[in-house]
């Protein structure tokens, strides 16, 4: 049912039980490019089976999570069917879906709007400037949304941004607030306490309630963090729900 | 136009709930909902409304209510002392609830959370195809006095003076555990050794988890593995830093990077929401198939609660007798449930 953890692991993908009635679908130990893909388009493939019993799928950073009910059909079906998929194709070669979005976001770097801009690229040994020139330049993928409603963990960036997160937590980062760490970016949905470094600030709103669609981002999205001036920024901020940001379709 | 509840005096944690917000992990949004399901089944079963049907969810103390029409209404979770005009409310009960009457509930006697339904429901703000509030993703917010909420539309048959035996679960006990996907990394001796143990609820805890303190040292696991953040479910047994187990709850958050070394059934998982600050817990796993037994039971017991609802008694000369019968010792101050969890 579950891996031996002594054992080195290097059979992947690894199917694993996830409390009573879930399965996680496991494309590596480590974060990678490859693995997130297979993770994503694992999870793409799930969803067009549309098997009875199946009762939610989503994904992590490497792996596909699938609750099912487990009353409509045994652990053993269910892991079968999972296998049977898994087989029909290299999944870390696998496109990703048709119909993502790549967005343009906005982004004031460093000013007093996001204070630890200099210090996160003294630490990936960069200057300021050159700091805003790649992680302007990336585009980012959104690898999992998690911890608050539409928060996007997105990467990967290059090697250099391998940084440690803080140990002290800084006791807020507004919503909108472009953070770093560990060769990912993550973009706040809520204003709370964080170890990752303050490097930029945007205007957009992940989450709004009240809308027939209330989550901006999907998994598998891509990201372009736009340089902008703060007041560019504010006047965005005013004119526009998404604080300018646009988008269009990746096909 | 429907009748609706006035709110004169709240509890620090006093939410509407319903069965919460399944289907929105992939983006962030845990399901949320009431954190002792069965105390909505079983309001639902005591009115014979449906169990989707939202009440009020009451975290260690209640408020000071009046409707503005007469309604039927039901007590269930955690006892707590309730009265209408100074006359004594049994718990797990059904009452008339008189237009303009007050009603008044205070702390828990027993447990943590306690609910109070009206026939009909409550019609909370629906976002996201429900009504429960999700404090962490700010959906929703908890209840003030002056607040005013309409009742529900829900068919209920709504009668008063109906009660219903509940199963016990308000001073801790074992829950049933099954191993999940981080189980292994602990190895054996650690995990035969929390199954072992004997735990006492911390008095950090609220409505996305809580904390349990060993009787002995904390629980590792295999030192030098890095864990990658992965998706948790309520019931899972996160290990924090310092070996402390800390069992999610309902409005958990939905990827952590703690390694979990366990996940608590569905059907145990109201004895660990309402086990007070100090109430004793034990672990004990059980193989998949027997969860999965577990479970079938459990449902079949659910769907047949309403059968189990029948008229109280209400002969004076036992009323002493009924009303010590709920009075169950110990109290709290009724704000443990509002400290932060982290």
């Amino acid at each position: 049912m579950t891996q031996d953890a002594s054992q080195p692991v290097d059979d992947w993908p690894v199917i694993r039980t996830v409390g009573f009635d879930g399965f996680l679908v496991s494309f590596s130990d480590h974060l990678s490019e490859g693995a997130n893909r297979a993770a994503l388009a694992f999870r793409n493939a799930l969803e067009g089976e549309s098997w009875s019993g199946v009762e939610e799928t989503s994904t992590s950073l490497v792996s596909t999570y699938l609750r099912f009910d487990p009353l409509s059909q045994s652990h053993a079906q269910m892991r079968a069917r999972l296998m049977s998929l898994l087989e029909t194709q290299d999944w870390f070669e696998a496109p990703l879906h048709s119909g993502r979005k790549l967005w343009h976001v906005p982004t004031v770097y460093g000013t007093d709007m996001a204070p630890q801009l200099e210090e996160a690229a003294l630490l990936a040994g960069m200057t300021a400037e050159e700091a805003i020139a790649s992680v302007s330049q990336t585009r980012v993928r959104v690898l999992t949304i998690g911890f608050a409603p539409g928060q996007p963990y997105l990467g990967e960036l290059a090697n250099a941004w391998d940084i440690p997160r803080q140990t002290e937590l800084t006791k807020a980062v507004p919503e909108g607030a472009l953070t770093i760490a560990i060769r990912q970016l993550v973009l706040f949905s809520v204003s709370a306490p964080t170890g990752w470094r303050h490097i930029g600030q945007t205007a957009l709103r992940l989450f709004h309630p009240e809308a027939e669609d209330p989550f901006v981002l999907r998994p598998g999205d891509e990201v372009l963090f736009e340089p902008t001036s703060p007041d560019a920024l504010s006047a965005m901020r005013k004119e526009d729900r998404n604080g300018g940001a646009t988008y269009e379709v990746l096909t | 136009m429907s009748a609706e509840v006035i709110i004169h005096r709240a509890g620090p944690g006093l939410t509407v709930q319903d069965f919460g917000r399944p289907g929105y992990l992939a983006f962030g949004l845990s399901r949320g909902g009431a954190a002792d399901r069965l105390a909505l089944a079983e309001g639902a079963a005591l009115l014979g409304q449906g169990e989707a049907c939202a009440a009020i969810e009451m975290a260690g103390t209640g408020g000071e209510f009046e409707v503005t029409g007469d309604v039927i209404i039901a007590l269930s979770g955690a006892p707590m002392k309730a009265s209408v005009d100074g006359e004594r409310l049994p718990w797990n009960t059904t009452h008339v609830l008189g237009q303009g009457a007050r009603l008044s509930i205070g702390g828990t006697e027993a447990g943590n959370y306690g609910y109070l339904h009206f026939a009909g429901g409550v019609g909370g703000r629906r976002l996201l195809n429900a009504e429960g509030a999700h404090l962490t993703a700010g959906l929703g917010r908890t209840l003030q006095a002056g607040d005013q909420i309409a009742l529900g539309d829900c068919t209920a048959k709504g009668e008063a003076g109906m009660t219903l035996d509940v199963r016990p679960r308000f001073s801790g006990g074992t829950v049933r555990v099954v191993p999940s996907l981080q189980t292994h990394i602990f190895g054996e001796s650690e995990t035969a050794r929390f199954e072992a143990s004997e735990f006492k609820r911390d008095a950090r805890g609220n409505r996305m988890g809580a904390r349990f303190l060993p009787s002995g040292d904390g629980f590792q696991a295999a030192s030098g593995l890095s864990i990658l953040s992965e998706v948790i479910v309520p019931g899972d047994i996160q290990v924090t830093g310092d070996g402390t187990p800390f069992v999610l709850l309902s409005e958990c958050q939905t990827t952590g990077g703690y390694p979990r070394i366990g996940a608590v059934l569905p059907a145990d998982l109201p004895i660990v929401a309402q086990a007070q600050p100090g109430a004793t817990l034990r672990f004990k796993f059980v193989e998949l198939a027997e969860a999965v037994e577990i479970e079938r039971r459990e449902r079949d017991y659910r769907t047949k609660l309403h059968k189990a609802v029948r008229p109280l008694i209400r002969d004076p000369a036992q009323m002493h007798d009924l009303l010590s019968y709920q009075l169950i010792s110990g109290m709290t101050a009724g704000d443990d449930m509002e400290r932060e969890a982290q």
